[in-house]
């Protein structure tokens, strides 16, 4: 078994373990003293209306190198160690996981920003697309200013 | 040939995943929205909308951005994922 190959970026329908994903940014890796993980799941609530599930499209390709993109800059940026991004596609229910982030730096403030970074730029540039299922049919969910600003913010 | 690719709502809103068109005169993604637009009214009507963003070989672009045969422009609406 190769330790040193870490895989950054997955795409995927089927639900992930946060404590397996926190194993392998932990695993043989001495140097770093901090692991920040953030988890986004569904809300049983969008803009008033009860949600009875979400589905994920995304652009195959264009997904893995937008996110590819978005470490690379954190890594420039900030001294972290390493990183996984997790997103499902495919169609989610409530409570159920979609994105993860983890990052690992040997003091927290760099694992911290890098988090967040990530995470805001996830949101922006990644090309993810939800549709809504609520009890009054399908929408497309539309892009909110306040993630624009977010983002605008680093 | 350019190859152009839509997503998400457009995608319905075309009722297109895909399509290819030559690549002669059109120089720029704003020239490819502008030959998409003049297929019908409906058509028209998706690529009026000043929010949509576009994507060549998986780049985020503006609309000045230089296209050429084999270059794969994707259209879509704001992303929502995370």
């Amino acid at each position: 078994m190769t330790e040193n190959i870490l895989c950054e970026i997955s795409i995927q329908t089927a639900d992930f373990s946060l404590a397996d994903e926190v194993a392998l940014l932990e695993h043989d890796n001495a140097i770093d003293g901090a692991v920040v993980t953030f988890t986004g799941r569904v809300r049983n609530k969008n803009e008033g209306k009860d949600v009875t599930s979400l589905t994920l499209e995304h652009y195959p390709g264009m997904t893995e190198k937008s996110l590819a993109k978005i470490i690379n800059t954190a890594k420039e940026r900030w001294r972290i160690g390493r990183v996984k991004v997790i997103h499902r596609v495919g169609e989610l229910f409530i409570g159920d996981q979609i994105v993860f982030v983890g990052v690992t730096s040997k003091h927290r403030q760099d694992a911290f920003a890098a988090n967040e970074f990530i995470m805001d730029y996830l949101k922006v540039q990644a090309p993810f697309w939800k549709k809504e299922l609520t009890e009054r049919g399908e929408k497309w969910l539309d892009a909110r200013q306040s993630d624009a600003l977010q983002a605008g913010k680093w | 040939m350019i190859k152009v690719v839509f997503f998400a709502a457009l995608r319905e809103q075309l009722n297109c995943s895909e399509l290819s068109l030559s690549s002669e005169k059109l120089a720029t993604v704003a020239d490819l929205k502008t030959e998409l637009a003049s297929k019908d009214e409906k058509w028209q009507q998706v690529f009026a909308n000043s929010a949509l963003l576009s994507a060549v070989n998986h780049d985020m672009v503006n609309a000045e951005q230089a296209i050429k045969a084999g270059d794969e422009v994707a259209f879509f609406p704001p992303v929502t994922g995370g």
